[in-house]
């Protein structure tokens, strides 16, 4: 509760950063070595962008296709894609504006694969629906609105 | 225990496309239970996929990922009867790896 509530009013990137070091982050988050904590914690897209290491703000392009609905039924499965025609892409990430903590899913993408993926997301309610892909220290996203007639968080 | 994966792995000209349906809960940590408590988060926080011993994808995911988790990707060089491996690693610290043949 008291961490909660330390989030909601402070602001930014570094309120987080404190949060992780003070040890105030439960300790099950810390299982998995290479879960990037601070950019699940996220509570908006800046926050995602600057978690995951780019440098500048995303740049929208046409050569990164977000596949999602117009509109979701069922907010608790959402089938989600994302694909990069951008040469180097490293990584992708699905972010859902709306959600508590906003990124959903983040992919690698090692030599060889192919920068496109897609998995089923829950939205909490109506949201815009971004994908991120990352080219170097460059990010590059995709918007799509996604209207949500039954929520899939919380209950 | 957690049930199996369920792994489609199919090889067309250089690609191989993968599909993975996990058996998870992914509880998002955001539901409250009868009694009004929250339900604590369980979801899966890395999943990976290996070829040959090469790892082909590696993704984290978050509790926003829908209940009973898929993943869909796609990676070159695979061949008809190359074994794909996938294994998943939630925040309790439980794990699962299954493999497949390419077909």
């Amino acid at each position: 509760m008291e961490r909660r509530h330390f989030l909601a009013t402070s602001s930014g990137a570094t309120a987080l950063a404190l949060a992780a070091s003070a040890g105030l982050v439960p300790a099950h988050a810390q299982t998995a070595p290479a879960w990037n904590k601070a950019a699940f914690e996220s509570k908006t897209l800046a926050e995602v962008v600057k978690a995951i290491g780019a440098s500048g703000a995303p740049v929208e392009s046409k050569d990164l296709v977000l596949q999602a609905p117009e509109i979701a039924e069922n907010g608790s499965v959402v089938r989600v894609g994302a694909q990069s025609n951008i040469a180097g892409t490293t990584q992708l990430a699905l972010v859902v504006e709306k959600n508590p903590s906003v990124l959903a899913a983040l992919f690698d993408i090692p030599a060889g694969t192919d920068a496109n993926v897609s998995t089923n997301l829950k939205m909490g309610q109506s949201s815009n629906v971004y994908a991120l892909a990352k080219v170097g220290d460059k990010l590059f996203y995709a918007v799509k609105e996604v209207k949500v007639t039954l929520g899939g968080c919380g209950g | 225990m957690s049930d199996p994966m369920r792994i489609r792995a199919q090889a067309q000209g250089e690609k191989t496309t993968v599909r993975v349906l996990v058996s998870h809960e992914m509880e998002s940590g955001q539901r409250k239970d009868a009694a009004g408590k929250t339900v604590p988060a369980w979801f899966i926080q890395n999943i990976s996929a290996t070829h040959n011993g090469k790892t082909v994808m590696n993704a984290q995911w978050g509790p926003a990922v829908s209940k009973n988790p898929f993943l869909q990707f796609a990676f070159k060089g695979g061949k008809a009867g190359d074994k794909v491996a996938v294994s998943w690693v939630d925040n309790k610290g439980d794990k699962r790896t299954d493999e497949a043949v390419i077909s």
